[in-house]
Formats: structure tokens, sequence, C-alpha cells
């Protein structure tokens, strides 16, 4: 118990950041037509390939002789940016066709 | 002061995704809302790379060959996969950012038990995190593509009582988890090799039993996972704008996933459990003598020709047959005659909700034609012909009067209120959930039996020459 209050006291800031930012993700797509559902979740997924930022951060730190690590690390790095590329891609490519509605 | 300029530009970046997203959910502004946020991770990859860090490496070939040859393949994929894969394209990308996670957790703990990083206990708990949420993300998306695309049925991946078999494998992946945070650095790598095995099966377990048509459901609660990793892959490396984006897209996803299962009528939990479309709704299928009626091509062309009013329902059957384009040619037909056509599209028509919509803007159907299911039962009394083309549970009246019948409860388009109404179907087979539809055998309902593209053909060459 003790350890946990001291835990809450040392990271306080942090922890406002979780709560709020959780609110916000809650409130920013409360409402949202049926018609976007696809495209968001698409969106969103392209959002969270932010886990290549991890990546990128575990080759930099990496020794250039561990070969092991610099695998590792580029593996991570293709999957998160096949993630985020396909991500944004996929998305904008079905966002496009409700552009075209006006023309016709 | 290269360290600031890092900071605001996470800033920056976290801020794009928090507006990005908000775009996203309004129509006029969601293009933008993506660029936004594609702009944001930009911003926050070239911070990364510029982030200055004392005694680092830094590798960058090895890390720009990385981005490329990633960036490369997800921006072919995206652009090669067919409109009507998009779904399953989605879940493949998910399950690539899960299993990003999985690498960075697995190759921390290489460091960990070699002994060349330290870790306090707290940071050891992340790092189990991480990989677990990765792990279940990254095969659960997998299998859900894998049921998308037709590789996999629902009953060779089921065991019988699956999910006590699913709440044993949590249990026991909890369980293995707590040893290995317990055990620390003189467990070793071989423990940490068995959880990440053990994460890896429950993900596939904990989608096995799920119907393939609750797949987007289940794919936005992955999709939810994967952010979580992500923010906890950002404790790991103390990053903000992992912490930020990882959250966000967790706590959207869930929204995301309930507001899905709203348009279902059904809970999360019920979802979850699946096994949709098994067991009780088999034992309601047709009555021997129950016949319904079929129309022909020629008679059919007269009475959509000649009918005021006419409302398309599209289904899945549409979208797989890639008739979207005739869909629209037939449209064009009737409307030069003064027939006044509209579609109505079923929350989840398709495989996704919203899905519909994408493929028949892909066929240049303007917008205000597309009406949502409240509107179109609202206009289905006074419409002369309903054309049911490629779609099943969403006009199935079970929904309505038949308590045992799994659909029981959905909102379905009430197209039997319509003056007729023609089904446009590849066979008598029951759709997707597995269950029969009365509507097939009720009086204002025909049948008109062929491959939906080519009867639509058939049918719009047909009213070509009346």
């Amino acid at each position: 118990m003790e350890s946990i209050l001291q835990f809450i006291d040392s990271n306080l800031i942090m922890i406002y950041l979780l709560v709020f930012t959780i609110i916000l993700g809650f409130e920013v797509i409360s409402k949202v037509p049926t018609v976007l559902h696809t495209p968001l979740m698409s969106g969103a997924n392209a959002i969270s390939g932010v886990v290549i930022i991890g990546a990128i951060i575990l080759i930099r730190n990496a020794a250039p002789d561990d070969l092991l690590t610099l695998s590792l690390g580029t593996l991570g790095v293709i999957l998160g940016m096949i993630n985020v590329v396909g991500g944004y891609a996929v998305t904008d490519r079905m966002l496009e066709m409700f552009k075209k509605k006006k023309k016709s | 002061m290269l360290g600031s300029f890092v900071n605001l530009a996470y800033l920056l970046g976290a801020t794009s995704f928090v507006w990005g997203l908000r775009q996203l959910s309004t129509p006029d502004t969601a293009r933008k809302g993506n660029l936004l946020a594609a702009f944001g991770m930009g911003i926050a990859i070239i911070a990364t790379l510029l982030l200055p860090m004392t005694g680092a490496a830094n590798n960058y070939a090895w890390i720009i060959g990385g981005m490329l040859v990633g960036g490369i393949i997800g921006f072919f994929a995206a652009k090669k996969v067919q409109m009507t894969a998009m779904p399953q394209m989605v879940s493949i990308f998910n399950g690539l950012g899960g299993a990003c996670a999985v690498v960075l957790a697995m190759t921390e703990l290489v460091h960990y038990y070699d002994g060349t990083a330290q870790m306090s206990g707290g940071q050891l708990f992340i790092v189990l995190t991480t990989l677990l949420i990765g792990a279940i993300a990254f095969t659960g998306s997998m299998l859900a593509f894998a049921k998308l695309q037709g590789l996999v049925w629902d009953s060779q991946v089921t065991l019988p009582k699956h999910h006590i078999v699913n709440y044993i494998l949590l249990a026991a992946t909890i369980a293995l988890t707590a040893y290995v945070y317990m055990g620390g650095v003189a467990l070793g790598m071989t423990m940490a090799i068995a959880l990440m095995v053990l994460s890896l099966v429950y993900g596939f377990s904990f989608v096995a039993p799920i119907g393939g048509a609750d797949m987007p459901v289940v794919i936005s609660l992955l999709n939810s996972f994967t952010g979580l990793s992500a923010a906890a892959a950002g404790l790991i490396y103390d990053n903000n704008i992992m912490l930020v984006g990882g959250i966000l897209v967790g706590a959207a996803g869930v929204i995301l996933t309930v507001l899905m299962c709203e348009a279902m009528n059904r809970s999360l939990f019920n979802v979850l459990i699946g096994g949709f479309g098994g067991g009780a709704a088999a034992a309601k299928g047709v009555d021997g003598d129950q016949v319904a009626k079929t129309v022909t091509i020629n008679d059919a062309a007269i009475q959509l020709f000649y009918s005021q009013s006419v409302m398309i329902v599209p289904g899945y059957g549409l979208a797989v047959a890639q008739a979207q384009k005739l869909v629209k040619e037939l449209d064009d037909l009737l409307s030069n005659n003064g027939v006044d056509v509209k579609y109505a599209i079923h929350p989840v028509a398709g495989r996704m909700p919203g899905h519909m919509n994408v493929l028949l803007a892909e066929a240049d159907v303007p917008y205000p034609k597309l009406l949502d299911l409240e509107d179109a039962n609202e206009k289905i009394p006074n419409t002369d012909m309903v054309v049911i083309i490629g779609a099943n549970d969403v006009v199935n009246p079970a929904a309505l009067d038949e308590p045992s019948s799994p659909i029981y409860g959905m909102p379905v388009l009430n197209v039997w209120e319509a003056k007729h109404v023609i089904v446009m179907k590849r066979s008598m087979s029951p759709g997707y959930a597995g269950i029969q539809n009365q509507l097939f055998f009720h009086e204002k309902n025909k049948m008109l039996f062929g491959d939906a593209k080519a009867s639509l053909q058939k049918l719009v060459s047909e009213i070509k020459t009346l």
C-alpha cells in the first residue's frame, strides 16, 4: 500500500496525462456516423503504429556490433512502418471515395 | 536546444493525433483529419530520429533501411487492395503493429536476462504487459484476417466449450506473467519465450469462437489492444508521444467497438462469447413444404422500369460479386425513366459498418441517395419495389418476431412492408449468420436466383430493350 501511494505521488503528472488522454479518447469520437466507422477504425489503427518510435529509439541506442538488437529493431521498424504507412494510405483511399460524391 | 525542439515536435504530433481523430469523425473533414494524423506521425518519427541521445551509436542506416522496406510494403499493400478486402487489410496492419510491440518487448527481455540492461520491478512489469497485449493483438488480428478472407471457417478453429478453454488459457497466461515477473532476472530467457508463445496462442484462441460476421467488432477491439501495447512500450522508452498516441487509440478503439456493437444491438460480451449462428439457430430451418416464388428477368425488368420508387438493399453478396458499378448503371436507367431510386444501407451491411457506403461511393452513387436504417424504414411502406442484392440477415424478419433466433433484437430493414420485394441471391442458402430467412417465403417476395453480377447484367440489358 505504502509503495503504491508513493508511486502515485512521484508520478502525479503522468497519471494526470493518462486519465485526461483516456477521457479525450472517449470524447473525441463519441458521436460518429456509422458511415465513418470503418475509416475511423482504420485511421486509429494507423495511429497505433506509433509503436515504431520505440523501435527507432531501440536501434539508435544499440551498439553498432550488437547485431541481434539491430536486426530485431529493424524488424520492429519494418512492421511498424507497414502499419503506419499502410494504415494512413488505406484510410485515405476509403475517404477519397466520399469526396467524389459531389461531382455526379 | 535540439531537445526542446524535439519535445515541441512531440507536442505538435500528439495534438495532430487528437485533432485528426476529431476530424475523422465528421464526414466533411474526415480526409483532412487522416492527413493531419499522418502529418503528426511524420513529425514524431523525424523528431525521434533527431532526438539527442548521449553516447548513442544511432545506426541510421538500419533505421532508414527498415523504414524504406516497411514503407514501400505498406504503401503498395494499401494501394493494391480491393475495396471489398479493406477490412482484412486493416486487420493485417493492426496485427503487424502488435507484432512490433512484441519484438520490442522481447528485445528488452534479451538484454535484461543477459545482464546488459537493468530493470526495476516496475519496468519489468511494463515490458511484460507490452509483450502480452501486443502478442494477443498480433495473432488475434491475423486470425480475424484469415476469417474475413475465407481462409479459415469458424468450425475449423473452435473447440467444444471453447469459452472455457479461453478462460483457462487466460488464467494460465496471467499466472505465467506473474511467475516471470516474480522470478526476476534469475529465471532466464526460456520462460520469457514460453510466455510469448502462450500469449500468441491465447490471442488466436480468443478470436477463434467469434463468428466471422463479428470480425469488424473484434478488429476494432484488437486495434484498441495495439494502442495499449504501444502506450505500454511508451512507458519503457519514457516517450510521451507513444504514451499519448497509444492511450488515445486504446480509448477510441473501445468506444468505437461499443458503437459497432450498438449498431447490431448486441453487447460486447455477447459478441466475444461467440457462437453466432450455432446450435439453436440450426433447429429453426425451413419447413419442408414452403416454396419460394421466383421471378424471370423479363418480369423483374418490367416491374422495376414502371415503378414509381425503387429501393436497393445492397449486401455483402454485391460486394463479393464486384457488381457495384452495375447497380449504378441500373440506377441510371431507372432514374432516367423517372423512377425514384434510393439505397437502404443497414449499419452492418457488408463486413464492416460503413463498408457498403465506401463501395457505393466507389461506383459514383450520389451520397444523398443512401439512406440509413431509420430513414429507409420510414420510406419502405411507400416504396413500390425493394431489390435486395446479396443481403440476407439484415432483412430477416426473424430479428423482430423470432425470440429464439440468434439475431433476435437486431434492427433490420422492414422490407416486407414495401409493395413488392425481389431478392437477388445465388441460392436458398442461409446468410452469414447461418440462419434461414422467412422473407424468402413471404407472399410479397420473389426470388431471382443467380450470381449478383450476372443477374444485374441481364437485368440491365433487359431494361435497355424496353
